[in-house]
């Protein structure tokens, strides 16, 4: 999903305006209310258990039986069966380790990115307003899309990337004096199929995930950026600290929790990553992810069972991973 | 006298060369500053145009690479429209797409309303329960779905993927509105309750209209989502189009030319798919920007 919630953890709620302070209402008005609350709420929990808290619970109960989907075989509990299966499949391991590798890259380098492209967006410059429009267009775009988009630009004979590194890039380097041209000598001769590389292929992957979310980052980033009062850089310009000090020692402190909740998001958006991949590389091993593994081991192998249990490890990795981030947020606050 | 000069120059010069040098120092970093804004701004830019720009070129200059159109060649757009698979696929995403913004609004405003304005037994655990699903992945559930929807004979519908695209609508929306309610002012259902509504007329009388604004950008960014949503189309439909939706259409998407992909056409689905949002984004881009990060902030 291209889309995020950012949801910060729940505030102590204010409102005190109606029912009493704790949860329990004590008036009979208050019960007529509570009926009411549970009217308006019953059909969305209806859905969301139906469609998400069932699924799941059957996702963890077929990981440990060898069900089919399309045929009517009798199936059996199998135990932790699948799960051996898969932590010995050299598929799953490639998968997994590609996943970590796309993962932890494309957060690393959207997390730096973001924050210097929304310290530039934060500064007061003409234009600035054209620049945060124009960084919702990556965002706006479909990830199909913007795969099927760079598959062009990278595309070894005629893509635009390649005109750029062999022909464009080295003639405009070529008129710097003296060392021009020996710069520009570095430059391939040929394109360089991006896509098609193996060694080059998650690299180029990661790039387009870079270029789709960096924006987003950005923006969210920037949001943190804005509530940092204004006048603590005043003073601390007074007191001749340069601005590289007041990056690291004021704005970046304060930024942390902001930088946390995108890293949280960005993380677990990054691990489930299935439709860039998908379209620019299809199931090529040195770049599966695990979601297409586990797509691929439902919709090509029909193996429901083994399918749940892949989905319950991803499930638990993103489990995890909320933990230690979660974890690492409250050491923020203490 | 001549002391007195001769201190005051000694004491003026450091100072003018400081200042030319941070004049000059002040300088650079501006240029850099520019350069780097410039970067940007092609950098996020220039794939789009790109697309475009292939879209209007003829597929038979695909190996040619050129920055700027000689001419306007319709016949990808031409293709595009011509075929039946695609606007049979533009037809079911707007459908779907329509469909799960109308079903997780309704459903969600209700719920956002009793969430940010009622205090009631269970509202924590609802409130959790709903954070937890907006980071749950939609491939942990991919399996179990695909065996819900072949048991009630719903494969390759589009009420399926109406139905499973509510698992990361729905749980958004409550949480986007409820924090929409969360910031109306209060006295207004209190006068309302005064003379004598029911708290269900105080909600769709005075805060439904109120939070108007909220529910169009809410609905619009579930939109996108559902509009953008490739990994439950790929799954539960097929290749006949009876309810496949544009993104594994464009994934698949393949022309009738002899060059070895059709780029010119697949651009041309592309900037087909991606121009009405990139226009929603762009006319409602201070409603989205709030509701995005909407909590953010907070935290």
């Amino acid at each position: 999903m291209s889309q995020q919630v950012v949801a910060a953890p729940v505030a102590k709620p204010k409102w005190r305006r109606w029912g009493g302070a704790s949860d329990a209402p004590e008036s009979a008005w208050g019960k007529a209310r509570e009926r009411l609350a549970w009217t308006l709420v019953a059909p969305s929990v209806l859905v969301v258990a139906v469609v998400a808290l069932y699924p799941l619970f059957q996702t963890f109960r077929l990981s440990f039986t060898n069900q089919k989907l399309a045929s009517n075989d009798p199936w059996r509990y199998v135990g932790f069966a699948q799960y051996e299966f898969l932590l010995r499949n050299d598929g799953f391991q490639r998968a997994f380790r590609n996943t970590v590798v796309f993962t932890i890259s494309s957060v690393a380098i959207e997390t730096v990115l973001g924050v210097v492209v929304a310290l530039i967006i934060n500064s007061q410059f003409k234009g600035r307003g054209l620049l945060r429009t124009a960084m919702l267009v990556p965002w706006a775009i479909p990830t199909v899309v913007s795969a099927r988009l760079w598959e062009y630009m990278y595309h070894g004979e005629y893509g635009v990337l390649n005109d750029l590194l062999v022909n464009k890039l080295p003639q405009l380097i070529d008129w710097i004096p003296f060392v021009g041209g020996t710069l520009a000598s570095i430059f391939p001769s040929d394109g360089i199929a991006f896509t098609a590389r193996p060694n080059t292929a998650m690299a180029a992957i990661v790039a387009v995930d870079v270029w789709k979310t960096t924006p987003f980052m950005a923006l969210l980033i920037l949001a943190g950026l804005q509530i940092i009062p204004g006048d603590i850089y005043e003073a601390s310009t007074v007191d001749g600290a340069s601005k590289w000090q007041q990056f690291w020692q004021m704005t970046l402190p304060m930024l942390r929790p902001a930088l946390l909740v995108a890293l949280i998001f960005r993380t677990l958006d990054a691990f489930r990553v299935f439709d860039v991949i998908y379209v620019m590389r299809g199931v090529a091993v040195e770049t599966v992810s695990l979601a297409i593994f586990a797509q691929q081991t439902l919709v090509n192998e029909d193996r429901l069972g083994q399918t749940s249990a892949a989905s319950v490890i991803i499930f638990a990795c993103i489990g995890i991973l909320v933990l230690i981030y979660t974890r690492l947020v409250r050491v923020e606050e203490a | 006298m001549a002391t007195i000069t001769a201190s005051k120059l000694h004491a003026a010069a450091p100072h003018t060369s400081t200042r030319r040098r941070s004049n000059l120092g002040h300088v650079v970093s501006r240029g850099l500053f520019w350069a780097l804004v410039v970067v940007l701004l092609i950098y996020t830019i220039f794939p789009f145009y790109w697309a475009i720009l292939a879209a209007i070129r003829p597929d038979r200059e695909i190996a040619i690479v050129k920055y700027w159109p000689d001419e306007i060649y319709w016949g990808n757009l031409k293709y595009v429209f011509d075929n039946g698979d695609f606007l049979r696929a533009l037809l079911n995403s707007t459908i779907v797409s329509l469909g799960t913004v109308l079903v997780a609004l309704t459903f969600g405003a209700f719920a956002a309303y009793a969430m940010g304005r009622m205090r009631f037994r269970g509202r924590t655990i609802i409130m959790y329960m709903i954070l937890a699903m907006t980071m749950f992945p939609a491939i942990a559930i991919l399996g179990s779905l695909y065996q819900m929807i072949n048991a009630v004979d719903l494969y390759n519908t589009i009420p399926a993927l109406i139905i499973t695209y509510l698992t990361f609508t729905l749980p958004f929306t409550v949480w986007v509105l409820s924090n929409f309610f969360k910031a109306l002012p209060g006295e207004l259902e209190e006068s309302a309750l005064v003379d004598g509504s029911t708290p269900f007329q105080a909600f769709y009388k005075i805060l439904l209209p109120l939070s108007l604004p909220g529910l169009v950008t809410t609905g619009l960014l579930a939109f996108i989502a559902a509009w953008n949503e490739f990994l439950f189309a790929l799954t539960f439909t097929t290749q006949d189009y009876n309810a496949r939706t544009v993104q594994p259409a464009i994934a698949s998407f393949s022309g009738n030319t002899q060059y070895d992909e059709p780029w010119g056409s697949i651009m041309a689905a592309s900037v087909v798919v991606t121009v009405p949002l990139v226009v929603l984004v762009l006319v409602f881009q201070r409603k989205i920007l709030a509701g995005l990060t909407a909590g953010a902030v907070k935290g």
